[in-house]
């Protein structure tokens, strides 16, 4: 274990300039009630949820409306209350186009009976904490949106096998430019991510936990140092360097493990979370507050006035960039996320999921694709690689459909951060390529 | 069931979708190009104070028809015509930093296009030389030319044995050290300033266009395999200053497309240019070996790169426990 507290980091990556000055300032707003959500079945890795309301049904605040029985899945809840109008298949912010239950919202806001019943964390058994965790329909909010659940499950199953969990890492690195959702919440909320972590801490029976965060937000470490005070939690600062979020990169700055190649965070005895997972996972054991809403950052030159807004889950982005004034001049990209991983998206119907961090807007001129030109083998998409691959042979193999080749130079182990398409000097489409490719690969095994 | 186009508000025709990463850093081709040109400027400047107009008149020649043997090239091979990222620049001061002062205009001339339509455009343009061009220039002329390409003359005008062939035949003065540095002594124009490349390389590192690595390494191990082979330590100072080695190691071994991409790749490369650069200066022929040493190491550069290959991160050896 590192001993180190400060300006911790990882091999590789690259710095990009953070652009979060436009919405760090900005206190976190409630967001407009909706007129119509659209909650998606499927908002997270694993099973999609069945829906257990029918068209015609009057829902609550909070009332869980989609589950299933896998095991890695999350329920899906209603964060308005009001009429379910449809179940259609929809486009979300997550790029895929899934079922999705409508429901036009009665203005009431009227909530779900079971919210706000107080548990007190002492008195919780595991298998209480887990049945909360459950069906409050937590999952990552940092992006991957993996059943919280399910995840600690696994941790736990590890230790049964004897490999414990050493090392709980929340993650506040929020590495992504532009976005500052995670920065507010710590900023904001320090006792609530605390707890969070007290309460994955108790699950997991680990006796320190670690808060990382990247040096740019000294604000939010002073806040959470104050907050974790005589606590064995640990606030540690991380250099400022994209991908440093990343989780695998996260568990090297802080413990010095490496996950193996095709292992995961459990594997190097680590079990990292996103801080924004940790306040809702605290407001679901202290209000019994299952996951409907979010705090997103609303960005980019685009957007007349950035803001990190409260959204409830199945908001349109049309709706909540209406109320962030509007599209600054004509818009050229809107990007569910941050700029080096997000997505982009073509409507503004598009309903957010849980694991939306954000809306950025980037101008016309912003968007003007560049000329792609040919490899100069500079080797610096090799040098930025935070996984050591060789981009530039992955992506030209791509290009020439030669997966085998692709996949020897281990395409598979790309973690798709967009760092070797962001520093390449002919603008040459790496990642994307490489992405290609491990879709291609994937395909060939199943 | 609908479809979302119907009942959308439709940015279809004004918003731009495509995969991540969204953003891209300001870093170009040309501008890379430009950073080696402006690293050059020194050097240049000392080649024209030292060796006169016919430094100047070499290094116009050279980039003029560096440039227009590309646009030519390009054209006839149907390619687009990308004189603009400057690499025939490049090439063309390079080929200049290689030539005598008192070298024809039309072995210059024959030089580039050597260089940019043999050993650049016919192996697919810029990034796929397997060898630098400007080197590989140097090698034909010096096979074709050789009288002309070993008449060296000192800045004085007055035809002289560079320092590294007054070492090897054992005959005539060395120069003092302090004109090694500064560049005052015979050589091909852009070689004999230690000083004025340095401060070029200096600024290539700095704005981290060049790996450090591979001239630290390349200049280190000529030195230390120079003693191994029973030279002399005193005169190691004239080995490293003198003969190219500095403009090798920073300017032309670091050529991108004819060495590997890989970390270890480029130690390998480095030290391979070292140990053949002692090899020749000691056992060859010639009194120089630079050139040669690099361009076989560019040759063998693929090979390095495949050996080289990176492990993956979290990547263990098969025999080794975790």
């Amino acid at each position: 274990m590192s001993m180190r507290l400060d300006n911790l980091t990882f091999k590789g990556g690259v710095h990009v300039p953070d652009n979060k000055s436009m919405s760090s300032g900005k206190v976190i707003e409630k967001a407009r009630e909706p007129k119509t959500v659209y909650i998606s079945l499927q908002q997270h890795v694993g099973a999609p949820c069945e829906a257990i309301v029918k068209v015609g049904d009057k829902v609550k605040v909070g009332q869980k409306i989609g589950d299933s029985k896998a095991k890695v899945s999350a329920p899906v809840h209603s964060s308005v209350s009001g009429v379910v109008k449809s179940i259609t298949k929809r486009y979300t912010t997550a790029g895929v186009k899934v079922d999705c239950i409508e429901i036009e919202s009665d203005g009431l806001n009227e909530m779900d009976e079971s919210i706000g019943k107080k548990a007190e964390l002492d008195k919780l058994s595991k298998s209480e904490i887990i049945d909360i965790i459950r069906e409050s329909g937590i999952v990552g909010l940092g992006g991957a949106g993996y059943p919280l659940h399910s995840k600690l499950i696994t941790a736990e199953d590890c230790c049964a096998i004897g490999s414990s969990i050493e090392t709980l890492i929340l993650n506040g690195a929020e590495c992504e430019p532009y976005l500052t959702c995670d920065h507010r919440i710590m900023l904001e909320h320090p006792d609530k991510v605390v707890f969070g972590l007290e309460v994955m801490m108790k699950y997991l029976d680990i006796n320190e936990g670690y808060i990382a965060v990247e040096n740019n937000k000294m604000d939010a470490i002073e806040a959470l140092r104050n907050a974790s005070k005589d606590k064995n939690i640990k606030v540690v600062s991380l250099k400022t360097k994209f991908p440093q979020g990343d989780s695998y990169r996260i568990v090297d700055a802080v413990t010095g493990k490496k996950v193996p190649k095709g292992g995961r965070c459990n594997d190097a005895k680590s079990s990292v979370s996103n801080v924004h997972t940790a306040y809702a996972l605290a407001e679901a054991i202290l209000e019994n507050k299952p996951l409907y809403e979010r705090v997103i950052t609303v960005t980019g030159n685009g957007i007349k006035e950035p803001k990190n807004l409260l959204v409830k889950v199945g908001t349109t982005i049309g709706e909540i960039i209406e109320q962030c004034g509007g599209f600054n001049g004509k818009p050229g990209k809107i990007i569910a996320g941050g700029p080096m991983t997000g997505t982009a998206l073509f409507s503004l119907d598009t309903p957010i999921v849980k694991a939306t961090g954000g809306i950025l807007v980037l101008t016309e001129e912003e968007t003007r694709v560049e000329k792609v030109q040919s490899c100069i083998k500079c080797g610096k998409c090799v040098e930025v690689c935070p996984v050591y691959l060789e981009p530039l042979y992955i992506a030209a193999y791509a290009l020439k459909d030669n997966y085998d080749a692709a996949e020897r130079y281990d395409a598979l182990a790309c973690i798709s951060c967009g760092s070797c398409s962001y520093i390449c000097p002919s603008k040459r489409p790496l990642a994307e390529a490489i992405s290609h490719a491990k879709y291609e690969i994937k395909a060939r095994r199943k | 069931m609908e479809d979302i186009k119907t009942n959308s508000v439709v940015l279809d025709d004004m918003l731009t979708v495509s995969a991540a990463p969204h953003i891209r850093s300001n870093q170009s081709v040309s501008r890379i190009m430009l950073d080696v040109i402006i690293a050059l400027v020194p050097a240049m400047i000392g080649s024209v104070y030292f060796f006169g107009l016919n430094a100047l008149k070499l290094l116009l020649v050279c980039c003029i028809s560096a440039v227009f043997f590309e646009a030519v090239i390009q054209k006839l091979l149907k390619k687009e015509v990308r004189i603009k990222d400057l690499s025939a620049v490049v090439t063309g001061i390079l080929l200049a930093f290689n030539l005598p002062a008192n070298t024809p205009w039309w072995v210059a001339v024959f030089g580039a296009g050597f260089a940019i339509i043999i050993v650049k455009e016919l192996f697919g343009g810029i990034g796929s030389n397997f060898m630098n061009p400007a080197l590989a220039a140097r090698a034909a002329l010096v096979a074709s030319w050789p009288g002309i390409m070993s008449n060296y003359i000192n800045p004085d005008g007055i035809s002289a044995a560079t320092p590294l062939s007054v070492l090897k035949s054992g005959s005539g003065s060395l120069p003092s050290i302090q004109r090694m540095l500064i560049g005052d002594i015979g050589g091909v124009i852009g070689e004999t300033s230690a000083i004025l490349l340095l401060i070029g390389a200096a600024y290539l590192i700095i704005r981290k266009v060049i790996d450090w690595k591979i001239p630290a390494i390349f200049i280190a191990s000529t030195a230390v395999f120079l003693l191994i082979f029973g030279v002399d330590a005193s005169k190691l100072i004239y080995h490293i200053l003198g003969g190219g080695l500095i403009l090798g190691a920073f300017f032309m071994a670091t050529d991108y497309s004819s060495s590997p991409v890989t970390p270890k790749g480029r130690i390998i490369f480095a030290l391979g240019c070292g140990i053949l650069t002692a090899l020749i200066r000691v056992h060859g022929s010639m009194p120089e070996g630079v050139s040669y040493s690099i361009l076989i190491m560019n040759v063998a550069s693929p090979v390095i790169e495949k050996w080289t290959k990176p492990r993956v991160f979290g990547e263990v050896k098969k025999n080794e426990n975790r």
